[in-house]
């Protein structure tokens, strides 16, 4: 994780993405959540930090709560870069917080005695098994649609254009590559949480995560996130291979491990925070079984229409790219004119803006409140926009008669958005 | 299994076992760097040795009327800047390698010029055009205000280069600009002869930073940006609400901004479809891309439906005056039909066409998932 905020600091990110533009998409009731002017840069080391505590098991508790909060801070700052990977360690944090993490070969286990520990309830490991379960089998199940199955896409739009690639260049051409990767991909997200169960499929599992991580690490601009999944997998291996791990780590850097290997077995403590760190744990899981399938409570089609797409483990299923043009309304003397979108946005928040509907409203209310200062006492705003979804050919988005001044934003069903002229069956 | 601080070690441990494969090139079902050589070596060298023979002219026939201000030199000079401004239209899009490091657009086509200090700079002198401060205070329209804004006829602005006070540091800053223009476009020139050429073909891989995917990017970006928007939408008032005659490309002219609007749109029409600079010869373009990619999907015929909206827009454009500034003032309805038919194709090739060819617009390199 420290690996993940330093490339994200080096690569310019944070002015880039949080210091620079004007405006931030805010997530539907973290509104009050934005970047902190330079302060933001603080935002990043006390992340960058705590994960390392974490990682040594050096003031455990506080570090992943500080770590989870910080983190989780920072994507809710813009809602433009979010990435299912980001969620994933913003809850994968959270769920730790309730875990003893440290009770073994950390830093805070080798100066107090009594929280050493060599084993640790057995629900503790098997949570985030079970979080990496619904991760792998969730992306799997939202793959059963008929343009991942049945055309290939979006796969047919981006393996094309890997032509450099050495080796694979060439075969990424080929249409039947194209449905094998689909297919392949379905399977492996759908079966790989039990393969990984199985002690006797274990090994080949785990060299399929490897396999299947490194090439999406070679094919697609995916960062960190094929690295983490890899080392996160490891866990459903017994202890037998993390000692040995373990072992190595001591020889190299001269650390005694024997000290922590004392047969004890972490006891929670027995009070009322343990029956409440349980019952935050069941409920997290609830809520994470459930929260993939809040679409059904839409009509229409949800990768048109965005209804209950974010953190459901949708990873990799769409290609959409879309065109706002804004237009702003006096009512009182009829003028009229476009906005230049570059004035306020970064080119990465206007493209990712042109096809997300809640974008798109909340610019809208921005461009309001803009223009109400420059002296239009009450702007109507309207957007003609298209989108083009997994190589269909681009159509209008947005009702263009919808003044989207008028719309609050909220979690209900989008009117204001035209219908979908077809149709992807699946899940 | 006793560990979870395992888990985020290992994410320390596991990162940098493996790399990106180094891009190079390969055989393929369609070539890719054939596409790059066209442009290279059929559009884009030959634009600019053509420009800058133009520019070469400019600067001549500036130093001639300098030395000999007379109403002959002072036509011949509006020719030859007329030549060269027409020439720009086919290089402006290329704002890549030496071109970028000299932000060439901006020092040669900011407009509307910033007369009142294009006047300071004349009078006070001391200026330095390597500025950005001096972007709107050069180039081609610098110099349309220079030949065509000075005075309501020839006679008067024949009186500023010979008998005014200042008339010699006007013939100095008319000629200062030509030789810059000159020397920005021998410089671009050069550059793409001497390596970057090279440079530019092998870079045949995919990614963000490849030649296809900038070149791509630039091209959209200008036709959006400078063309659609900076010769058509923004003299229509479509960014203000009411029209701006004055932001006119060579406003001063008083009748070249459309045959300017018509060459740039030529420009943009054969780079789509790779036709040669200097000859009606079709290379290979996004036009044979898009419809390789096409045969794998057998969606929509992007190319057609991008080259039948082009013609579209010129089309609806053959009816402009031919100064558009009093185009704006008398009929503006036809100025913006022509804005909405330019603005068709924007969404035809930033949204279907990028798709299609799986090119990312922005320039952030973001991660995805």
């Amino acid at each position: 994780m420290l690996w993940s905020i330093v490339r994200f600091a080096a690569n310019g990110w944070i002015s880039k993405l949080y210091i620079e533009p004007d405006f931030h998409f805010s997530y539907l009731g973290f509104e009050w959540v934005g970047p902190l002017g330079e302060w933001t840069y603080l935002l990043f080391i006390i992340c960058g930090i705590t994960s390392l505590f974490v990682a040594l098991g050096f003031k455990y508790r506080i570090s992943i709560i500080v770590f989870f909060l910080s983190f989780t801070y920072i994507e809710l700052m813009d809602k433009t870069t979010y990435l299912n990977h980001y969620y994933f360690i913003s809850i994968l944090s959270f769920l730790m917080i309730f875990l003893p993490a440290h009770a073994y070969y950390s830093i805070d286990a080798r100066r107090n005695k009594h929280l050493r520990s060599q084993e640790i309830p057995a629900w503790t490991i098997d949570s985030i098994k079970l979080l990496l379960g619904i991760v792998y089998f969730y992306a799997g199940l939202a793959k059963l649609n008929s343009d991942w199955l049945f055309e290939a896409m979006p796969l047919q739009i981006w393996l094309p254009s890997k032509y450099s690639i050495p080796l694979l260049g060439d075969l990424l051409q080929q249409t039947w590559a194209h449905y094998a990767f689909a297919w392949g991909g379905t399977l492996y997200d759908l079966s790989i949480p039990f393969l990984l169960l199985y002690k006797r499929t274990r090994i080949f599992a785990f060299m399929m995560v490897v396999i299947f991580h490194v090439l999406t690490r070679v094919l697609f601009p995916i960062g960190m996130f094929p690295y983490i999944m890899i080392g996160s997998v490891l866990i459903f291996f017994d202890a037998g291979l993390h000692n040995k791990i373990l072992a190595k780590i001591s020889e190299w850097l001269n650390i005694s491990k024997s000290v922590f290997d004392n047969g004890k077995i972490y006891q929670f403590p027995k009070n009322w925070l343990r029956k409440a760190s349980v019952g935050i744990v069941a409920v997290f899981f609830i809520l994470q079984l459930l929260i993939p399938f809040r679409y059904l409570l839409y009509p229409g089609e949800l990768f048109w229409t965005e209804e209950g797409y974010r953190f459901s483990w949708r990873v990799m299923l769409m290609e959409k790219a879309g065109y706002a043009n804004f237009k702003v309304v006096n009512p009182e003397n009829g003028q009229r004119f476009y906005v230049d979108n570059d004035q306020f946005l970064t080119e990465f928040q206007e493209k990712q803006m042109s096809f997300q509907p809640d974008f798109i409203l909340e610019y809208a209310h921005y461009l309001e409140d803009h223009y109400q200062t420059q002296g239009i006492k009450d702007p109507e705003i309207y957007v003609e926009s298209y989108v083009a979804l997994n190589g269909r050919r681009s159509q209008p988005y947005v009702n263009p008669e919808v003044d989207l001044t008028e719309i609050k934003p909220s979690l209900k069903h989008r009117t204001w958005l035209l219908p979908f002229n077809d149709e992807i069956k699946g899940l | 299994m006793k560990k979870l601080t395992a888990l985020l070690f290992t994410v320390l441990i596991v990162w940098g076992c493996t790399g990106n494969g180094p891009s190079g090139p390969d055989p393929d079902d369609f070539d890719r760097e054939a596409i790059l050589v066209n442009w290279a070596d059929n559009i884009i060298v030959p634009a600019f040795t053509h420009f800058s023979e133009t520019t070469d002219q400019l600067h001549t026939s500036a130093q001639e009327f300098a030395s000999n201000p007379t109403e002959q030199n002072l036509v011949k000079l509006r020719t030859s800047w007329e030549n060269a401004y027409l020439a720009f239209q086919h290089v402006s899009m290329f704002e890549m390698g030496e071109a970028m490091q000299l932000r060439f657009r901006d020092n040669l086509n900011i407009y509307p010029s910033d007369t009142s200090n294009i006047n300071e700079n004349i009078t006070e002198g001391g200026y330095n055009l390597e500025l950005p401060s001096q972007n709107s205070s050069q180039g081609f329209p610098a110099l349309d205000y220079l030949l065509n804004g000075l005075g309501e006829n020839d006679a008067e602005i024949l009186a500023s280069y010979t008998t005014d006070s200042n008339a010699e540091n006007y013939r100095v800053y008319l000629t200062d600009l030509t030789e810059r223009a000159d020397n920005l476009a021998n410089q671009v020139l050069e550059n793409w002869t001497n390596g970057y050429r090279d440079e530019f073909v092998s870079n045949s891989g995919n990614g963000a930073n490849s030649s296809l995917d900038m070149m791509v990017n630039d091209y959209i970006y200008y036709y959006e940006k400078h063309l659609r928007a900076g010769k058509v939408g923004i003299p229509a008032g479509v960014f203000s609400g009411s029209p701006l005659s004055s932001h006119v490309e060579a406003y001063y002219s008083e009748g070249l901004s459309k045959a300017l609007f018509n060459e740039a749109l030529t420009a943009s029409i054969n780079f789509f479809n790779g036709t040669h600079f200097d000859a009606e010869v079709n290379g290979q373009s996004l036009d044979d891309y898009l419809d390789y990619l096409n045969t794998m999907k057998d969606g929509a015929d992007l190319t057609m439906l991008i080259n039948d909206q082009f013609q579209t827009a010129q089309s609806r454009a053959e009816n402009l005056d031919p100064d558009f500034a009093a185009q704006v003032e008398t009929d503006n309805s036809l100025m913006l039909s022509t804005y909405d038919e330019l603005q068709r194709n924007v969404v035809n090739m930033k949204v279907d066409m990028l798709q299609a060819l799986s090119i990312n617009v922005d320039y952030v390199d973001a991660d995805g998932d």
